[in-house]
């Protein structure tokens, strides 16, 4: 059977063997209710503090600032909304953020024009980047909250985070970044960055997928969106997750202490894909060369589509990501690429290769021949790149 | 519903048929655009009323290349006249079946065909609106 190469780790990750075995016995053995007064039940809470402090220190945060939930999404919707509900009342109506978010966040706010608010989306440059000085041009007195992500999932840009904490902290102005895809592979530090609240999916850093974390500092105060017992210091009801949560800190704790060594080994492989891969001529590397998650490489080949090209790359053995229209119901192309950019029918003809840490310099060379054989097939197929090729 | 491609899709997404162009194409004909991420060129050679030969370039997505792949072997051998009867969905049931989202792939094939045979015409002096009808360019050009 041929071998299965995952370069979609900007996706999901497997949950690792080390993390999985810390887990297991929170099924079966440890499985009391974490509000229960019993032992079996003192068993659980002291486990779901135990990875509260893990979350903790791998952030620079306090235990007590940290708040499970069910993935990135639900923490991004609770920033958002919560906020919004939070301030709105008080006449701060206003939130700012940038037009390359995760969906997790534009869906939230487009609910939120609906209800009455104002959304001021910032152009990002070629590579992505907000720039600061824009963020401090869009506060006004009215402003409820900033969010802006980390590290793009798309393109891999890493945004200029503690300027803009700098910028939201001078203007005494709530700011929330999504740091889905930075946690576990970038440092992040909410005390030197001045975040006030932030977005963690486990599911990126080898935790199992339905466990994530909002982190709020001390004094920050979203409305709860989900109401009933008083789990996680009554903010977020329902019982907890143990085996997830069990598993989270187990795996940002993994994440913390291996971070220099993997995050060396993730950028080898990116350089070997990218040197090879855009000697391939109208081929562009979209995000920033340098500023970039290290695992992360974002291509765009003219005049093919991204679709056929990731089926032809599984029909490889290789499981890769594409912002092209044809793969999504909506047909439309990746709304990250548009921002930076990429002309729409460029935009179509988009890869995206994530690499993790099971990868080895082997993947990352079979991965660029084989995108370059592919690319070279469908374009062979294509009237787009006979006219590109006769200008 | 069909979410995902049938084996006949993929069998034809990996390994189409008939691309390429014809030098002596005698009907060629275009559709959709690179902005909403298809475009089919179909290259036709008739003689004597009947498609000896078809070949196409698409770019787009699996399964506009599939459609394009299907539709020229459904083509090939048969007279114009039953080419100008295959429809969007003859091409989407001899693949097995298309998901609700790339149904249009088809019938841009099926339009491709169509705009082919209305190049022959057109060549021939011969006004191809009464006998092909209108070729829709863009499949999109209705939604």
């Amino acid at each position: 059977m041929q071998k299965t190469i995952y370069v979609d780790n900007a996706a999901t990750t497997p949950v690792s063997k080390e993390v999985l075995n810390e887990m297991l016995p929170y099924f079966t053995e440890y499985y009391g209710n974490a509000s229960t007064l019993y032992s079996l039940g003192r068993q659980t809470k002291l486990a779901v503090d135990r990875a509260r402090e893990q979350v903790a220190k791998a952030i620079n945060a306090e235990p007590s600032e940290i708040y499970f939930t069910a993935g990135g999404t639900e923490s991004d919707n609770w920033a958002i909304r919560g906020m919004a509900m939070r301030l709105g009342p008080k006449g701060k109506k206003h939130i700012i953020t940038s037009k390359i978010e995760h969906k997790g966040i534009l869906r939230s706010l487009k609910v939120l024009e609906k209800e009455g608010f104002e959304v001021t989306y910032l152009d990002v440059d070629e590579y992505g980047f907000v720039n600061p000085s824009d963020v401090e041009k869009a506060i006004r007195p009215d402003t409820a909250l900033v969010s802006i992500m980390f590290a793009n999932s798309e393109i891999g840009t890493i945004e200029p985070i503690s300027e803009i904490g700098q910028i939201c902290k001078k203007h005494g102005v709530v700011f929330h970044t999504d740091a889905v895809q930075a946690v576990g592979t970038i440092p992040v530090d909410v005390k030197k960055d001045n975040i006030d609240l932030l977005s963690i999916s486990g599911q990126k850093f080898h935790a199992p997928k339905g466990i994530g974390v909002l982190y709020i500092k001390k004094g920050v105060n979203p409305v709860s969106l989900i109401n009933g017992g008083s789990q996680e210091n009554g903010k977020r009801a329902g019982t907890e997750n143990v085996p997830g949560i069990v598993g989270i800190g187990k795996a940002i704790e993994i994440a913390v202490s291996t971070m220099d060594e993997r995050s060396k080994h993730l950028s080898e492989l990116r350089k070997i894909l990218i040197d090879k891969v855009l000697i391939l001529p109208k081929s562009r590397l979209n995000g920033d060369p340098e500023k970039r998650l290290p695992g992360n490489a974002s291509f765009c080949f003219e005049g093919i589509e991204g679709e056929g090209l990731v089926m032809r790359l599984d029909a490889n053995g290789i499981c890769a990501a594409t912002g092209s229209a044809c793969s999504s119901d909506s047909l439309e192309p990746s709304h990250v690429l548009l921002a930076i950019g990429v002309p729409v029918e460029i935009a179509h003809g988009s890869l995206r290769v994530s690499f993790g840490d099971d990868n080895t310099k082997e993947d990352a060379e079979y991965v660029g021949d084989v995108i370059i054989k592919t690319v070279n097939t469908l374009r062979a197929m294509s009237p787009v790149w006979d006219k590109i090729k006769d200008n | 519903m069909k979410e995902v491609y049938s084996p006949l899709v993929m069998e034809h997404f990996l390994n189409p048929r008939n691309v390429g162009k014809i030098e002596n194409a005698n009907g060629i004909g275009e559709v959709g655009n690179a902005t909403c991420g298809d475009i089919m060129r179909m290259y036709l050679r008739i003689d004597d009323n009947k498609i000896t030969d078809a070949k196409f370039k698409t770019f787009g997505c699996g399964a506009a290349i599939a459609t394009s792949s299907m539709a020229t072997e459904m083509i090939k051998n048969k007279t114009v006249d039953e080419a100008l009867a295959l429809t969007n969905k003859a091409v989407a049931e001899a693949l097995g079946g298309l998901p609700p989202v790339k149904v249009h792939c088809s019938i841009l094939a099926e339009q491709a065909v169509r705009a082919a045979l209305s190049d022959y015409y057109t060549r021939q002096g011969i006004d191809p609106e009464p006998i092909v009808g209108h070729v829709m360019k863009d499949v999109h050009e209705n939604d």
